[in-house]
């Protein structure tokens, strides 16, 4: 679990002490979850400067709206809602005057996913996650899926939050936030497995392997 | 044949291996993916993928938060608090 967890009654004393007027105890609410708040809104956004922007106003958003805050939520989830919402909204900002919705091209979550390539890709030599390339080809795989992809498997897989976590902060049943997480981890393996040859470690870069 | 031996086809399997990663599928389906992982070495290339995809998105050390941001961040906050203050 990479997400620092703070238990429980801590978290929750935390608030009712922001509420009481204690704001310097947000500070400690929101730095476990900092990170989080940023890496949701590049999920949406697809941009870092923006996703800075809003992830200063989600934080805001989330210190004036605390009395609203159920006590029997989590947290987290409810920092990611705003995050997600805040984002969105920007994102609406910008395509003002266009015609498209939010959804529109965007893909159905039904249908088969098949692989692309079967290239083997069994083993991450640790010294390979400290290469520049790896790294790279992580963050441009990431940001060629489609939104839908990526701010599923940005909270599951990068955020660690369980399915059902997700799926209330997106709004949508736990059933799509499989099948949207099934094609996000696919679509990402598609576009990182045939470079994995030994390229990323060797730095002979780029060869498509079939081994079938 | 007992039920659980139905055999599974790959594209089946595609759509299952996420769940399965995640241990939300159930013993007797569980059983019997594992039965065609043994014998398909195209899934299991797939389910090996699907893992490092999984370890590679969650590690601290692939996707970085700019330095700044969190100084930035907190500069916001104490600007609006000092503000709200008064």
């Amino acid at each position: 679990m990479k997400t620092l967890e703070i238990p429980r009654p801590t978290e929750l004393n935390l608030v009712e002490r922001v509420l009481a007027g204690d704001h310097a105890a947000f500070y400690d609410l929101i730095r476990p979850y900092e990170r989080m708040v940023f890496r949701t809104a590049v999920s949406v956004l697809n941009n870092e400067a923006d996703a800075e922007e809003v992830a200063q106003e989600a934080v805001l958003k989330a210190f004036k709206n605390l009395a609203s805050f159920r006590r029997e939520a989590k947290f987290s989830t409810w920092l990611v809602q705003i995050t997600l919402n805040e984002a969105r909204m920007r994102l609406r900002k910008y395509r003002a005057g266009l015609y498209e919705s939010l959804d529109a091209g965007q893909e159905s979550d039904d249908g088969d996913y098949i692989p692309k390539d079967y290239a083997d890709w069994r083993e991450i030599p640790s010294e390979a996650l400290a290469k520049t390339e790896l790294r790279q080809a992580l963050a441009k795989a990431l940001q060629t899926l489609a939104p839908m992809y990526r701010e599923i498997l940005v909270l599951r897989d990068m955020e660690q939050l369980s399915t059902a976590e997700a799926a209330e902060a997106l709004g949508i049943s736990e059933a799509s936030a499989k099948t949207r997480l099934s094609r996000a981890r696919l679509m990402m393996r598609d576009a990182l497995a045939p470079g994995y040859d030994g390229a990323w470690s060797s730095g002979e870069g780029y060869k498509k392997v079939r081994p079938f | 044949m007992k039920p659980e031996e139905v055999l599974i086809n790959c594209g089946e399997m595609f759509h299952l291996i996420s769940n399965y990663v995640d241990d939300a599928v159930d013993p007797a389906l569980r059983a019997r993916m594992e039965k065609h992982f043994r014998t398909c070495r195209h899934c299991t290339a797939v389910l090996d993928g699907t893992r490092n995809v999984i370890r590679l998105v969650g590690d601290d050390q692939t996707f970085e938060v700019p330095a700044s941001f969190s100084k930035k961040l907190y500069a916001k906050l104490d600007e609006y608090l000092k503000a709200t203050q008064k």
